[in-house]
């Protein structure tokens, strides 16, 4: 194998470095491990939390709170979760906040001194993150961006990329790596979202790894049309009118009819259902991130009306991504674990997207989990990952798949990937032919990613970025052609109904070929059930 | 996108260049610059994060827009996310310490004009 400019030696690799990356390295630093975290960008910065801020999933330790939570959930979700899991989650997501409290979040308490953990401030948040992780003695990487994990015939052992402010290159090996890099938004720039371009997913199908729920990705959220922040959540508080002022919709909580209305015409937002100075002070100081950029665009949200556009969030804000088989968030590839939205969510939201707090505790758990089942893992190995005989495992957009002498010219292979994947017409308003076709021009594609790479750094990381979208964009159109119904995020014209016999999780896996399985369900026999009572 | 790096305020620290999610600065001897304003994602964290609020990211995410510095000072435009978020030095609270608010959803429900 040829020398990189550095190399380290771990128990844990983590590559990614939000919130549920953060977590990892945290907790597998805290079972003894020696942990190496990797980011493309910065721990602090990088991924959709940072930015802006997120809500948290709180219930209440009452047994007929939660069980009511899971069973809510169980149903929204079409019974592709888990009620096991459910549960797990909002037991560990309350451990977790006691413990941001203890290293210096300041939560809110109510008027009996309780603390209120609903929400977290990004920037604060992140910062403390950060700090925390340092402290427990993990060695951050920042701006190294992995590009291939290395493997053996045991599993995986590190990966190898490279530093985008030196250009040197690095190799890490470990006998564990948690894959933590996020879901893939396809460079859609929603807040904080374009450093999510699916490269994890890619380099875990390298060695083999197995995807879980791709087709649930059909998640687009509302964004100033100027601007690129995307908390919906605060259009509850808004009428939709169209170009001529008429209003079209008041506080609509799911957005579930922008895209159509928005196929007849521009649509315009104005927060004007809160009528009061105390309500508009309320919602200022909840979500400031929503306000600032529309305040320095000129625009006082509560009085003007302002264009809106929607912002592709892939299999971020969907719940497709690396199928766990064990509590532990492990994958079907030895020693690689997943966390965040790296990992398929399924076993928690189901068919429907985790949204904002969901998706965040889930972070904060898998997070965890993956940690110390890493670490557990690399700590079990008889022997360091310095003395196994590994090898790099990418091809796509990377030196060692180049087979022409053509350049692989990362910009505009982005732009044919997004032609086919952010517009609504192919992606959101799902049909066979449509997708059938654009499916067939992203494979079309694949030739181009056995160009010869640029040797500058960007080059590097964007060639690689470029194959890991138009890879994800093919998972998630053959996915989205082989679950043949519509259920939570997916859909498909010809087939508008849910069907029961499709209560499974449909599997892929491989990159050239793409091949499908599925996966039984634990709970499928709830929703025959529930069927049944409806059609007596 | 980021659109400016006051070269009066700028004190070459190179923190934005180390924080920025998407590398879109680069050090130019001793002062950054913005060498990939295409690769900006608008999410205002370099401006969070600079010491000297020598940065200022227009909101506008699909096209740069025009700044001038002179009207950036005088509005309070410059730094005023830092502030905002709580993190200048004469900032008396954080943006989490000032959201004293209950859950979201909640306020939502009960409070929302019909």
């Amino acid at each position: 194998m040829s020398q990189q400019d550095q190399q380290w030696t771990a128990d844990v690799l983590v590559l990614g470095g939000g919130p549920a990356g953060a977590w990892a390295a945290w907790k597998a630093a805290s079972q003894g491990a020696k942990v190496i975290l990797a980011d493309k960008g910065y721990l602090g910065t990088s991924g959709a939390t940072a930015p802006g801020g997120t809500t948290l999933l709180v219930i209440p330790p009452v047994a007929d709170l939660r069980e009511q939570a899971v069973q809510a959930r169980l149903r929204a979700g079409g019974y592709l979760s888990e009620n096991a899991w459910i549960h797990r989650v909002l037991d560990q997501v309350e451990h977790n906040l006691e413990l941001v409290a203890e290293w210096g979040y300041p939560f809110p308490t109510d008027g009996e001194g309780k603390p209120l953990r609903t929400h977290l401030h990004g920037p604060e948040y992140m910062q403390i993150m950060r700090r925390t992780v340092r402290k427990a003695g993990v060695k951050i990487m920042d701006q190294s961006p992995a590009l291939e994990l290395l493997h053996d015939e045991h599993g995986v052992g590190g990966a190898r990329g490279i530093n985008r402010l030196t250009g040197e290159t690095w190799e890490i090996r470990a006998n564990a790596v948690v894959m933590a890099t996020g879901g893939c938004a396809f460079l859609s720039k929603g807040l904080g979202c374009n450093v999510l371009t699916g490269e994890g997913l890619l380099m875990s199908a390298e060695t083999g790894a197995e995807l879980s729920g791709m087709e649930f990705s059909r998640q687009y959220a509302p964004s100033f049309a100027d601007g690129t922040v995307t908390r919906g959540r605060m259009l509850a508080w808004a009428t939709l009118y169209d170009a001529g002022g008429r209003p079209l919709h008041k506080g609509d909580r799911t957005f579930g009819s922008l895209p159509e209305l928005m196929q007849q015409g521009p649509v315009y937002a104005c927060l004007d259902l809160a009528d009061t100075a105390e309500k508009r002070e309320f919602l200022r100081r909840a979500h400031p991130i929503f306000f600032m950029p529309l305040e320095r665009a000129g625009i006082d949200p509560f009085r003007h009306k302002f264009p809106l556009t929607l912002r592709y969030e892939g299999t971020m804000r969907g719940t497709g991504g690396l199928r766990l088989t064990g509590s532990d968030c492990a994958t079907t590839v030895p020693g690689l674990y997943a966390a965040g939205d790296a990992a398929s969510r399924e076993k928690v939201t189901g068919a429907i997207s985790g949204g904002g707090a969901y998706n965040a505790s889930w972070a904060m758990c898998s997070g965890s989990w993956a940690g110390q089942g890493a670490a557990q893992y690399a700590l079990a190995q008889p022997r360091g990952a310095d003395s196994r005989r590994l090898l790099a495992a990418g091809r796509y957009g990377l030196p060692a798949g180049a087979t022409h002498s053509r350049a692989l010219d990362a910009k505009p292979l982005i732009a044919a990937v997004q032609r086919e994947i952010l517009p609504l017409r192919i992606n959101y308003f799902r049909s066979v032919p449509v997708v059938q076709s654009a499916l067939q021009r992203l494979t079309d594609l694949m030739p181009s990613l056995h160009g010869r790479i640029a040797p500058s750094v960007q080059g590097t990381v964007q060639s690689r970025e470029a194959a890991a979208m138009l890879i994800v964009g093919r998972w998630i159109y053959t996915a989205a052609l082989a679950r043949k119904e519509s259920r939570g995020l997916q859909s498909l014209a010809e087939y508008p109904a849910l069907d029961p016999r499709q209560t499974h999780r449909l599997i892929l896996s491989g990159i050239e070929q793409i091949r499908t399985s599925t996966e039984s369900v634990p709970h499928a026999h709830e929703l025959g059930r529930l069927q049944e009572e409806r059609a007596i | 996108m980021i659109e400016l790096v006051s070269k009066d305020r700028c004190i070459g620290c190179s923190l934005c260049v180390k924080v920025c999610p998407t590398n879109v600065f680069e050090m130019q001897g001793k002062l950054p610059v913005i060498a990939r304003q295409d690769d900006c994602q608008t999410c205002f964290m370099c401006e969070a994060y600079c010491p000297v609020d020598a940065l200022y990211v227009a909101p506008q995410g699909e096209c740069s827009v025009e700044v001038n510095e002179e009207e950036l000072v005088s509005s309070g435009l410059l730094g005023s996310w830092r502030a905002e978020i709580g993190w200048s030095r004469d900032s008396v609270s954080t943006m989490a310490e000032r959201d004293t608010t209950p859950f979201f959803e909640t306020f939502t429900e009960q409070y929302r004009g019909r």
